[in-house]
């Protein structure tokens, strides 16, 4: 016996949770595909781990997650100047208070930045699969430098009269002075709170990702200079899986649990921003 | 050395290269708590930005405008104006993309971008910024009558009373109200043209009058600004600031504030040879750094300088804890 639920007789049958890509002739579906990609590479527990590996312990680790959340105010508090215009800090107190918090959010994230760039350099964090990592971040800090050019062309005062007319000289000369006048207020204004943000916060979201993707990268092994047959390589242009087949499973320590990940670049590891 | 057979791809052979691959964590988890950490780095980052902002504020020195600049340096200005209207200004020699003069262009190894995009933003120094800004003040029959005489004069013509007037405003200075007085010579018509220049930029008339764009809404500002930039009034307060190039003025801010300390390598390149007497420096400069960018993208491909942070060994005060516990675990 069943319950009338109103679908006509007919109709396709839904299964109970709604995801209709369950059944297998809808498993070909894009959205289905994209979604059992996204699952199986960024499953919860590695989206949001709460282990890390035990080599994560130095205070480096600390200056990528800070670099995000500097970001995070540099972005609302342009947020707030964006909302009140560009005149505003220039007449208002309280809009100086807040480009001051945007001009303090800036250099605590270049700082940060470059902190994390530097930790990661010296790590050598783009080891095993890590490359796109290392990319997105360097793209990311180069991109940020933009923004923050633009967003000293978009003050409307002596600085940025100053800086447009000197800077001027070096992008006329790349020829890029043709499309990108950087005496041109309005156009910089436009750069600086759209499309270099929005460029940003993608980079560094993808970057976020694949930290999370990847992994933390391990350290070097004590006498890796000179080894040369290790009990498995992990590196992204020869492993589609990033692991080594038949390495060991990851011990977790704590909670009885293992994850599974082996030699990946996949492994659960924490590696804040 | 032996090869590897790498992962996944068994019919593929490489070796393992220590500053490519990495022999992936077998040892142990800790706990870990993500989102704590990512609220504390917030919060901890809030209260920083707070108290640097309510400590140290932020800095905002008024615009230079036409009219502050032609009331405090008259001279200066009427010397950039006849620059302008005889086309020696650095504006009207630019090149590229304002104007086409030729030979301006700056290039490295015979690449000249600038030239390759050509003139984008074009301006007529003398046109733009002197003889158009006379031509909106129609109540002036006697300016009206001197930017007609010059304009209608031949070329040579042209060239003696400017050159003429550039020697007399040489000597130029300042009388009553700060109006500017300028030693009598055969400059003809180029005398009143300035004179009458010096007094619309006085007034304020002119800043509006050197907008780009005519229509009521205006947000370009190159012609004003490079006009400014000509004169040495703006030069001269930013070097009062410690912002002139051979001051490291890329990475300065006004007063005592940081500012785009994150260019110091960009201006560092300005500071040596040959970029910082080139004809081309600013070409130079931005050849190097997008090189060097390039590099620092791409270092994980690029053997020997991957090597370096195995070199360096600073990996080791990183990871010290973990090479201490490796010390310190019994060798099996």
């Amino acid at each position: 016996m069943s319950i009338d639920t109103g679908t006509p007789v007919g109709a396709p049958t839904q299964p109970p949770d709604g995801v209709a890509a369950d059944l297998p002739e809808d498993a070909g579906q894009w959205t289905a595909k994209l979604r059992r990609s996204a699952v199986t590479s960024l499953p919860p527990e590695r989206l949001m781990p709460d282990r890390q590996p035990a080599y994560v312990a130095s205070w480096i680790y600390v200056f990528g997650v800070l670099t995000v959340s500097a970001l995070a105010v540099v972005i609302a508090t342009g947020t707030v100047l964006a909302i009140m215009g560009p005149t505003w800090w220039h007449v208002s107190t309280t809009g100086l208070f807040v480009n001051s918090l945007h001009l303090w959010s800036v250099e605590v994230f270049f700082f940060t930045m470059i902190v994390h760039l530097w930790g990661k350099f010296f790590m050598a964090a783009w080891r095993g699969r890590r490359r796109a990592t290392w990319i997105t971040g360097v793209v990311s800090f180069v991109v940020s430098v933009g923004a923050a050019f633009t967003g000293y062309l978009s003050q409307q005062n002596f600085d940025s009269q100053w800086i447009s007319t000197q800077a001027k000289d070096g992008i006329n000369s790349t020829g890029a002075g043709a499309i990108f006048n950087v005496t041109n207020f309005g156009q910089m204004l436009m750069w600086h709170i759209v499309l270099l943000p929005l460029v940003v916060v993608v980079l560094v979201g993808v970057h976020v990702l694949l930290v999370r993707l990847r992994g933390v990268v391990p350290p070097f092994a004590p006498a890796e200079e000179h080894r040369t047959n290790p009990a498995g390589p992990s590196d992204g242009a020869e492993s589609d899986s990033g692991g080594v087949s038949g390495a060991d499973p990851v011990v977790v320590a704590g909670n009885g649990t293992s994850n599974g990940h082996v030699s990946t670049g996949h492994a659960p590891g924490r590696e804040p921003a | 050395m032996s090869p590897v057979a790498a992962a996944g791809r068994p019919h593929h052979t490489r070796r393992f290269n220590p500053d490519r691959d990495v022999e992936e964590w077998h040892g142990a988890y800790l706990p870990y708590d993500l989102i704590k950490e990512v609220t504390v780095a917030l919060v901890v980052v809030v209260i920083l930005v707070v108290a640097l902002a309510v400590v140290f504020s932020s800095p905002d020195e008024k615009p230079v405008t036409i009219k502050s600049w032609s009331t405090a340096s008259p001279v200066d200005f009427a010397q950039t104006a006849i620059t302008e209207l005889d086309g020696t200004s650095p504006t009207a020699t630019y090149g590229p993309p304002y104007n086409a003069t030729p030979g301006a262009s700056q290039s490295v190894f015979g690449i000249s971008p600038e030239s390759f995009f050509g003139v984008h933003h074009p301006i007529d120094t003398a046109n733009d910024y002197v003889l158009a800004p006379l031509r909106t003040l129609p109540d002036r029959p006697d300016v009206q009558a001197a930017v007609n005489a010059y304009t209608s004069a031949p070329a040579a013509q042209q060239a003696a009373w400017t050159a003429a007037y550039e020697k007399a405003v040489a000597k130029a200075g300042t009388g009553a109200n700060g109006a500017l007085t300028v030693p009598p010579g055969a400059y003809g018509p180029v005398g009143p043209i300035i004179s009458s220049l010096t007094s619309m930029a006085r007034s304020g008339a002119l800043d509006g009058a050197l907008l780009t764009s005519r229509q009521f809404y205006g947000t370009d500002y190159t012609k004003p600004l490079l006009f400014i930039a000509d004169g040495t009034y703006l030069a001269n307060l930013a070097q009062s600031q410690h912002l002139s190039g051979d001051q490291w003025g890329m990475m300065n801010e006004t007063g005592n504030f940081p500012g785009q300390a994150w260019l110091w390598l960009y201006t560092l390149w300005y500071q040596v040879p040959p970029m910082n007497t080139s004809s081309s420096g600013d070409l130079q400069v931005w050849a190097i750094m997008m090189l060097l960018t390039l590099g620092l993208a791409l270092l994980p491909f690029i053997p020997g300088l991957r090597s370096i942070p195995r070199w360096s060994r600073v990996y080791r005060l990183i990871w010290r804890q973990h090479y201490r516990d490796l010390a310190a675990a019994p060798r099996l």
